[in-house]
């Protein structure tokens, strides 16, 4: 069987089955994205990181396919140095948008790359873009995307305010993410957030085990497998560790 | 005086012995004999003017525009030979579109005036081109803020406050100088940009009309010819100026 036409193979791609969110806040932007990148079932890295520098102050956020939005982000952050060299400035939030969704849309019968633009310039401050599969542009407060986008959209309308301060951002970004973590098989491990505002990049960096839990989450294993706690074989769904 | 060649003149490849090149040179001095163009950058944008001499009354007015938009936020205004003034000002707007299309942003001044500057300095790269005969004056009004460049025929492009080029250049340059351009508005310097045109006239008899173009914060940052009650008032104040001044002769 003509090995690019089986459907086994297709399913074989790595996946950044994920969850990206960014929003703007008064004085920059944050952004961030869980960790895992699997095929099918199996989770090939827990620990993975989807933020892609685009130039000091702009990041590109990947879902959807790997390979596809690695070529995009490296081809993007070549066509930005470029033009880093002959203006002499730092390229606007704007322009890197652009870049990314003119490949998308140029290219749109052979890539599948769902991305967020998230960045600050001077003239405009923090800022935000969706660029979607297809070649949609879309400057927005705020924006999520991947496989797991889909369980908080409920969350980020309830709990978005406009004018935030850098630390509440930080939490509705990082609240957002566990939660999709939370429901989304193809969403967790490590947590990964970025805060842009005039004074550069700031990277936080969260655990698998300091990620936010939730009621009837499985709290993260604590000992070595093999070793059951009286608690473990009681409460928990009597599930084994080990 | 004007650099009697004798053989080293006869190709943009060839040097001087004194280091230059001829052609270029010589298509400086088309720009020198045109009629005046001048520019000017105020403290809310920049002012683009040109004196056009009527060659025929059988010219509709208006026609030999040497100003044009390039963008709604760039303007130039040529000055030397018209249709080598024409090409460069569409090679700008090649330029902008393309940057837009690609960036997603207007083209910030500094890089245009750049991008024209290599264009126009390739003519004088090759033996099968002439360099371009003209000289443009490019009014841009970026995130960056208003600023006015000029590209000459050899390529440099360089930005100045205000500045002028053609036959009464030395004479319209002396009364720059004695304006306050950075704190002045367009409005204002729409006025003395007209005296100024009036006064540097040749004046053999010679119908001249004037085509003056403004970029400001009142035009919302847009290339625009000056509404024709401005330039008219204008025109008024320039030729009360001169009559007062060929009364204190």
């Amino acid at each position: 069987m003509d090995v690019s036409r089986d459907a086994s193979h297709a399913e074989a791609a790595p996946s950044t089955g994920t969850t990206i969110v960014a929003c703007t806040y008064k004085g920059g932007a944050v952004l961030g994205a869980d960790g895992r990148v699997s095929i099918g079932n199996y989770i090939m890295n827990r620990a993975s990181n989807k933020i892609a520098p685009l130039s000091e102050y702009i990041f590109l956020c990947r879902s959807g396919s790997a390979p596809d939005t690695q070529i995009i982000s490296d081809n993007v952050r070549h066509y930005l140095n470029h033009m880093i060299a002959e203006s002499g400035e730092e390229p606007s939030v704007e322009m890197a948008a652009n870049l990314v969704r003119l490949i998308n849309y140029n290219n749109k019968d052979h890539l599948v790359g769902a991305m967020l633009v998230v960045g600050w310039d001077k003239h405009g401050g923090g800022q935000v873009f969706g660029a979607p599969i297809g070649g949609t542009l879309v400057k927005e407060k705020w924006a999520i995307d991947g496989s797991g986008s889909t369980y908080i959209w409920g969350y980020c309308d309830s709990e978005f305010k406009e004018g935030m301060t850098r630390e509440e951002a930080e939490n509705w970004v990082k609240e957002a993410l566990a939660l999709a973590m939370t429901r989304d098989a193809s969403s967790g491990g490590t947590i990964r957030i970025i805060t842009l505002d005039g004074t550069g990049a700031h990277h936080t960096y969260v655990r698998g085990d300091q990620v936010p839990q939730f009621v009837d989450d499985m709290p993260f294993p604590t000992h070595a497998p093999g070793v059951l706690s009286a608690a473990a074989s009681v409460g928990e769904g009597g599930m084994v560790i080990g | 005086m004007s650099g009697i060649g004798t053989g080293y003149d006869l190709s943009a490849t060839t040097y001087s012995p004194d280091g230059k090149i001829f052609q270029t040179e010589y298509a400086q001095k088309a720009v020198d004999n045109s009629s005046t163009v001048l520019g000017l950058r105020c403290k809310d944008g920049v002012v683009l003017a040109c004196e056009k001499l009527v060659l025929s009354k059988l010219l509709v007015e208006g026609s030999n525009r040497r100003i044009h938009n390039i963008d709604r936020h760039v303007g130039v205004a040529v000055a030397g030979l018209a249709p080598d003034g024409r090409m460069v000002a569409n090679r700008a707007w090649d330029e902008a579109a393309s940057y837009k299309r690609v960036y997603g942003e207007p083209i910030p001044g500094h890089v245009l005036c750049e991008r024209v500057g290599s264009y126009a300095h390739m003519f004088n790269l090759y033996w099968s081109l002439r360099p371009y005969g003209a000289t443009v004056l490019m009014a841009v009004y970026d995130k960056n803020g208003p600023a006015l460049y000029a590209i000459d025929p050899s390529g440099s492009s360089l930005r100045y406050f205000g500045t002028a080029v053609g036959k009464g250049r030395q004479a319209a340059k002396n009364e720059i100088e004695k304006l306050k351009l950075s704190e002045m508005t367009c409005r204002e310097a729409v006025i003395e940009a007209v005296k100024i045109l009036h006064k540097v006239h040749d004046e053999d008899g010679k119908k001249f009309e004037l085509e003056v173009s403004w970029i400001c914060d009142e035009t919302n940052k847009q290339h625009q010819r000056v509404p024709p009650e401005l330039l008219t008032e204008a025109e008024r104040q320039a030729k009360a100026a001169l009559e007062d001044s060929d009364m204190d002769d």
